[in-house]
């Protein structure tokens, strides 16, 4: 079969259809926002996806349906944005006309100073009323994890985005009105075809379908593929890396299917943090406090768990515990698949189980066994938005007598790949569960691992607390008393 | 003369709840900073080209690579400045523009890249090559001190009493040391500036400074034009913090001399990791301290050393050090003390102003030095404080010989101690403690006085400039700037109380140099206390012509004019302000004044240590409730109730805002925002993937946020207000005293904690595992 090429992107930018034929694959769509359209209400903070003043929303179709999320906007490829609409801060509110409610809210409590972060702040607490119009105190504060505001102190902010609902209906709310309309408008711009932009290395592609995909791929194994680009975002902005050609993966909805059968859940290499979360959760409720740290809103709504994986960070915000969970990726070239052992395709730093032309085409998560106990423990220097200091997960499972009768423990942060703690299984295998084979366990991590002091932690605390995370998963077992902190917000008094 | 009613009062006059003016623009995108204004055709960008080296000399440069780049137009280097190749705030003449034959800290600028666009220039900046000849370096402040480098600037000694008596007579002596660490600014916007060349010498700036004065100064000695030369224009700052106060310089002056230069516009503004590589920063200390008290924990004596890491030029350490100093008292008196500073020279970039200006750190000290004696006698480390407290004659003298005179910390404490319930909640702290294995809690309550005025008397000095159009509107200008704080709220209320109008009928404009001269930076928290005022007397001027005019013309006393809202009062009769206006500008009227205003009282000779560098005091006092994990040293704050002196608010919705806000900025300092240098003297925190300010979920999980309502300042002030940038910063010392009482809780409270800041997950743990392991061989 014949793939049909266009070349032009298009997609909607706040009331109007744009359409481009020449686009850099380096090019932004803050840069795109601010230099070439002129549309400067949206701000650059970082230019790394960390402070969230270039905080946009994009709307897109995923099986139908037109669902809003905040992205980055200074990490976010334009060539990645075909069929998406775009909503910037400069269309909320008609010039001259009155304040959206969630900008009406946040000059009703003062909540903002400089003003430089309000933008930003403005669109994820736009994100979050959308899709949840009376969050709770946890929810805005999850909403919020991507923007930083240094001036406030964040209390008023969080009281405007209690009161966005005493002000505003959001069945008024004009992308909620428009809906169909623009969900219209948006499926009209899918036509399956191959979208190529740009001639020889300054190139990039949208592959029709996922077999396209793997047929590009497979003909020029040089290109670099982008999914969500939280990573690759930053090649570019920070270390002005080359990185074309590009070939963009996340317009391809068969990449963003998430399965489930009885033996466990299977994840598009496209499926983001966020759309999975539900499926997660509700299948490991353990992953639940893993999933809500990692980065902020904006790059769990870009970033991919595919992507995650397959670019090899030695910490890895998923890695350690889907490979505590046994996980496999599945692999593909052209028309061949493989499967491998997560653990295994990390081979070292910067090294991973991947032939030219291969790339990981979903991951599929097996359900613990009903003994199986569980748990993930992310340390970082600030609880929310921050790349962990040492990430452990712990899956021990039991026999009759209530010996340990498998152990898998892997961990970030403690060496150049995620990676087991072999020697330390071998400890607990056969073991009782008690502290005395939890301390022998604990002596054990030293010969596992000889982490690396850097900016996150020194190697002394790594060890340390990689240490003290065993006990606590043994604690935590036993079910004894409270051993993490409980974080909860709670009313003024 | 028609006859009016009197309404009650004006909107948005003092003392209210007001919204901050550019509010509304803030949240729709339309606040205007200067990377939104449009650029002229043909603007060019700048980009600095930053040594790779923390001290070397330079042996060679090539350019070849950086001019052969697509959209390069030229190289600028020291050798292109015309004037000075010195920006220098302290005049000492170690801050180059550009180095030139040595660099001295890794990130210090070496060149300019001036393209089309800002892309191509950072791009063509990485390519250069430059050989160097790398010198030894030193980045940490003991090493610096134990390596023989010098004092950027000469150090202050604050000395009263006989520590020799104070020491001999004290039943117990403590000694310590104590680390507090750095901290970037961290503003959303960064760094900017934007020149567009005019006729002969001129330039007009745009640069988010704090300082427009400082920064058309440098300029002029960068370009060797005189000051006339020049305007610096600044409308706002997307934060600032104190990190635009000097730091600006540097971007003006490039933008500046490449404006002159190619005789185009342009602009420069580093990326995010550059600004924070190449700009400087808190300064972090290290103190040694000897402190002396008797067994009921009554200080007798104190003896200390705060050495800080300026970097490799003076800047602001100078005066950043004497702060310090000023605060290491808090709100204890000593009987004998005697404080030196020690502003130590670093291979790493000069530091400089931030929120608290050394007061922090001075502050952070003392407080120590408080646990150390709670800690030494088992006791309630607020009790040792209450203990110490300024009191009357004889216990009301500083280090630095001001009397405290507006002492209102008592009544602050008692009444934040009965609203916190702190003395059943550390009772419940320790009852908890003693069940649970793993999580532990701590409790403290503490307090903050700090000095307003800048300690520099000249600076305490400002104006302003009021026009009032014959349509009735006004037009306000001053000296300060907005960087977030909600100066130009204030003072427009100002204004608009004195006129007796409502707050719709002033606008304010954007600082410049052009309208008002010789400013003084928007900083020690004095940008209310001195603009409003400045603008207060340019406002009472007009006012004075508008009643003579008026007892004139309808033939009455003067005392019979009055402004009342929105309407003059002559005798029995009213008419609207703007119908008087017309009739004033008829009449031939001035309606125009330049007002001016200068900080009584204060007087500091630094030589003597002797003065009294601060017009008054600013109070306040926090108590922070935590837990912590002692498997992991992670914590969170539970519960913060702040009580906080503003004197009579100007504004209680923005100066809560103030207090809130530092109080977060202060937490971050002290828990989570850790610089962090390699062996080769990089900087490897320097983004917000590295450091980590405060998110939403780091704010206290219940948080209580109160002004003291009853405080007027005593002083002559603006409305009888007081300063609020910088005094509530230090609030959150309480955060830090109560991880530590947490961590004390593993050895049953009988060891001092002695967490360094920031207190990291990582610093607690060890503090912890230290603590476990003294316990036990104790």
């Amino acid at each position: 079969m014949t793939v049909q090429i266009r070349n032009s992107i298009r997609f909607l930018l706040n009331h109007r259809p744009v359409e481009l034929s020449t686009v850099s694959p380096v090019q932004t769509l803050l840069d795109f926002l601010r230099l070439d359209r002129s549309l400067r209400g949206t701000k650059e903070g970082c230019a790394e996806g960390d402070c969230g003043a270039c905080t946009v929303l994009v709307g897109r179709l995923l099986d139908g349906r037109l669902k809003y999320e905040s992205v980055n906007a200074c990490i976010r490829f334009v060539g990645s944005l075909d069929g998406c609409h775009v909503v910037t801060v400069d269309c909320l509110a008609a010039p001259g006309g009155p304040l959206h409610p969630v900008q009406q809210a946040m000059v009703d409590t003062h909540a903002s100073q400089c003003g430089f972060c309000t933008p930003g702040f403005v669109m994820s607490l736009y994100g979050l009323w959308m899709e949840n119009p009376k969050p709770s105190v946890e929810e805005i504060e999850k909403a919020l994890q991507g923007n930083l505001c240094r001036c406030t102190g964040y209390a008023a902010i969080i009281r405007a985005a209690e009161a966005i609902s005493t002000i505003g209906d959001l069945g008024r709310d004009p992308l909620v009105l428009e809906r169909e309309t623009i969900g219209q408008k948006l499926a009209a711009l899918k036509d399956d075809k191959r979208v190529v932009i740009g001639e020889g290395v300054e190139r990039f592609v949208l592959p029709a379908s996922v077999s396209d995909l793997a047929d590009i791929y497979e003909a020029e194994p040089g290109a670099r593929i982008v999914a969500g680009s939280t990573d690759v975002g930053l090649w570019v902005t920070k270390l002005m890396r080359d990185i074309s050609p590009v070939i963009h993966l996340s317009h391809l909805d068969e990449f963003r299917r998430i399965t489930v059968d009885e033996s466990g859940v299977t994840l598009g290499a496209g499926v983001s943090y966020t759309d999975s979360f539900p499926i997660i959760t509700e299948h490991f409720p353990q992953l639940t406090e893993l999933w809500n740290r990692i980065g902020g809103q904006q790059v769990r709504n870009m970033g991919t768990i595919g992507g995650n994986i397959a670019n090899g960070s030695p910490i890895g915000d998923t890695p350690p515990a889907l490979i505590a969970l046994g996980a496999t990726v599945v692999l593909r070239k052209g028309r061949q698949s493989r499967i491998a052992q997560l653990e295994r395709f990390f081979i070292e730093y910067g090294k991973q189980d991947r032939q030219p032309g291969e790339f990981v085409e979903a991951v599929r998560i097996p359900f613990l066994d009903e003994n199986a106990r569980y748990a993930v423990y992310k340390i970082t220097k600030r609880l929310d938005e921050d790349i962990s200091a040492v990430c452990g997960a712990f899956h021990v499972t039991f026999d009759d007598d209530g010996k340990v009768a498998d152990a898998v423990i892997a961990y970030g942060g403690m060496a150049g790949t995620p990676k087991r703690a072999e020697k330390t299984e071998a400890v607990l295998k056969g073991a009782d569960w008690n502290e005395a084979s939890i301390e022998a366990a604990m002596d054990a991590l030293g010969s596992d691992y000889a982490p690396l002091t850097d900016w996150r932690a020194s190697a002394d605390y790594r060890l340390l607390v990689a240490k003290n995370l065993l006990r606590r998963f043994y604690l935590e077992t036993e079910g004894a008393e409270p051993v993490r902190l409980d974080r909860k917000t709670r009313r003024a008094v | 003369m028609n006859v009016m009613q009197p309404i009650d009062r004006i909107r948005g006059g003092v003392h209210e709840k007001q919204r901050h003016e550019s509010g509304h623009k803030h949240v729709t995108g339309t606040a205007e900073y200067i990377d939104d204004i449009p650029e002229p055709a043909g603007t060019l960008h700048a980009y600095l080209g930053l040594s790779e080296r923390a001290h070397a000399e330079i042996l060679s440069i090539d350019f070849e690579a950086v001019k052969s780049t697509p959209g390069v137009i030229g190289v600028l280097t020291a050798a292109d400045i015309p004037g000075e190749n010195d920006i220098s705030p302290a005049h000492r003449h170690d801050d180059p523009v550009f180095a030139t034959t040595k660099v001295e800290f890794h990130g210090q600028p070496i060149f300019a890249v001036i393209a089309e666009t800002r892309d191509a220039a950072r791009r063509a900046a990485a390519k250069v090559k430059i050989e160097y000849k790398d010198l030894p370096h030193v980045t940490d402040v003991m090493e610096a001190g134990a390596a023989d480098y010098p004092l950027v600037i000469d150090p202050l000694r604050l000395e009263r009493g006989d520590i020799a008596v104070g020491f001999a007579k004290s039943k117990n002596i403590v000694e310590g040391e104590m680390r507090i660490g750095g901290q970037d600014h961290f503003y959303l916007e960064g760094h900017i500036s934007f020149a567009i060349p005019g006729e002969d010498d001129e330039i007009t700036l745009y640069s988010s400074t704090q300082h427009p004065s400082e920064t058309q100064h440098m300029v002029c000695q960068v370009l060797g034009v005189a000051s006339n030369a020049v305007t610096v224009n600044v409308r706002r700052m997307g934060g600032a913090f104190g990190g635009k106060e000097t730091q600006a310089n540097l971007f003006a002056a490039v933008a500046a001399l490449a404006a002159k230069t190619y005789g185009r516009a342009v602009k420069i503004r580093p990326d995010r990791d550059d600004d924070m590589t190449s700009t400087g920063k808190r300064h972090d200390f290290h103190v040694g301290y000897k402190i002396g008290f008797d067994d009921a924990g009554r200080i007798e004596a104190v003896d200390a050393v705060f050495s800080a890491r300026c970097g490799f030029s003076a800047d602001l350490s100078g005066p950043v050090t004497d702060r310090a100093l000023f605060h290491a008292d808090n709100c204890y008196f000593y009987p004998h003390v005697r404080l030196r500073s020690r502003p130590l020279k670093t291979n790493t970039v000069s530091n400089t102003a931030f929120r608290g200006f050394g007061g922090p750190q001075g502050m952070v000290g003392g407080e120590r030095m408080i646990e150390e004696v709670a800690y030494a006698l088992g006791k309630d480390p607020l009790a040792i404080r209450k203990l110490n407290f300024y009191g009357g004659e004889g216990s009301n003298l500083t280090p630095y010989h001001q009397t405290v005179e507006d002492n209102i910390i008592g009544r602050i404490i008692e009444e934040l101690e009965t609203s916190s319930n702190y003395a059943a909640r550390r009772e419940e702290v320790l009852a908890f403690n003693r069940k649970s294995r793993i999580i532990k809690r701590g409790i403290a309550l503490t307090p903050v006085k700090f000095g307003i005025s800048f300690t520099k008397t000249e600076y305490n000095q400002a104006g302003a400039l009021v026009h009032v159009y014959s349509d009735g509107s006004i037009h306000l200008n001053h000296g300060g700037t907005e960087m977030g704080q909600g100066l130009y709220t204030k003072v427009a209320q100002v204004v608009a109380d004195e006129f007796q109008v409502d707050l719709d009928r002033i606008k304010v404009t954007a600082t410049t140099t052009g309208k008002v001269p010789n400013t003084s930076a928007t900083a020690a928290s004095s940008g209310s206390d001195l603009n409003g005022m400045a603008a207060a007397n340019a406002a009472q001027q007009i006012k004075a012509r508008l009643v003579t005019f008026a007892a004139e013309r309808w033939g009455v006393s003067e005392n019979d004019v009055a402004f009342e809202p929105n309407t003059i009062r002559v005798g029995a009769d009213r008419m609207p302000f703007s119908d008087f206006i017309r009739m004033a500008y008829g009449a031939r009227i001035q309606l125009s004044a330049a007002g001016f205003y200068k900080t009584p009282k204060i007087h500091w000779n630094r030589s003597e240590g002797r003065g009294r560098p601060f017009f008054y005091y600013a109070y306040g006092a926090s108590c922070s409730e935590v837990s912590v994990d002692t498997l992991t040293g992670e914590y969170q704050v539970d519960r913060t109730d702040v009580l906080h002196d503003v004197g009579k608010s100007l504004n209680p919705a923005l100066d809560i805002g103030q207090v809130e806000g530092a109080f977060v900025q202060g937490m971050g300092w002290l828990t989570t925002e850790e610089l962090w240098w390699d062996a080769k003297g990089r900087l490897r925190t320097h983004a917000p993937s590295t450091y980590k300010i405060p998110l939403a979920s780091d704010r206290p999980r219940i948080f209580n946020v109160k002004l003291a309502e009853w405080s007027v300042n005593r002083e002559e002030t603006i409305r009888h207000s007081k300063a609020v940038g910088e005094p509530p910063f230090m609030l959150p010392i309480s955060v830090l005293e109560a991880i530590s009482m947490a961590a004390a809780s593993v050895a049953e409270y009988r060891i001092p904690p002695r967490i360094d800041a920031p207190a990291t997950p990582e610093r607690v743990l060890l503090a912890v595992e230290r603590l476990r392991r003294a316990a036990k061989n104790g």
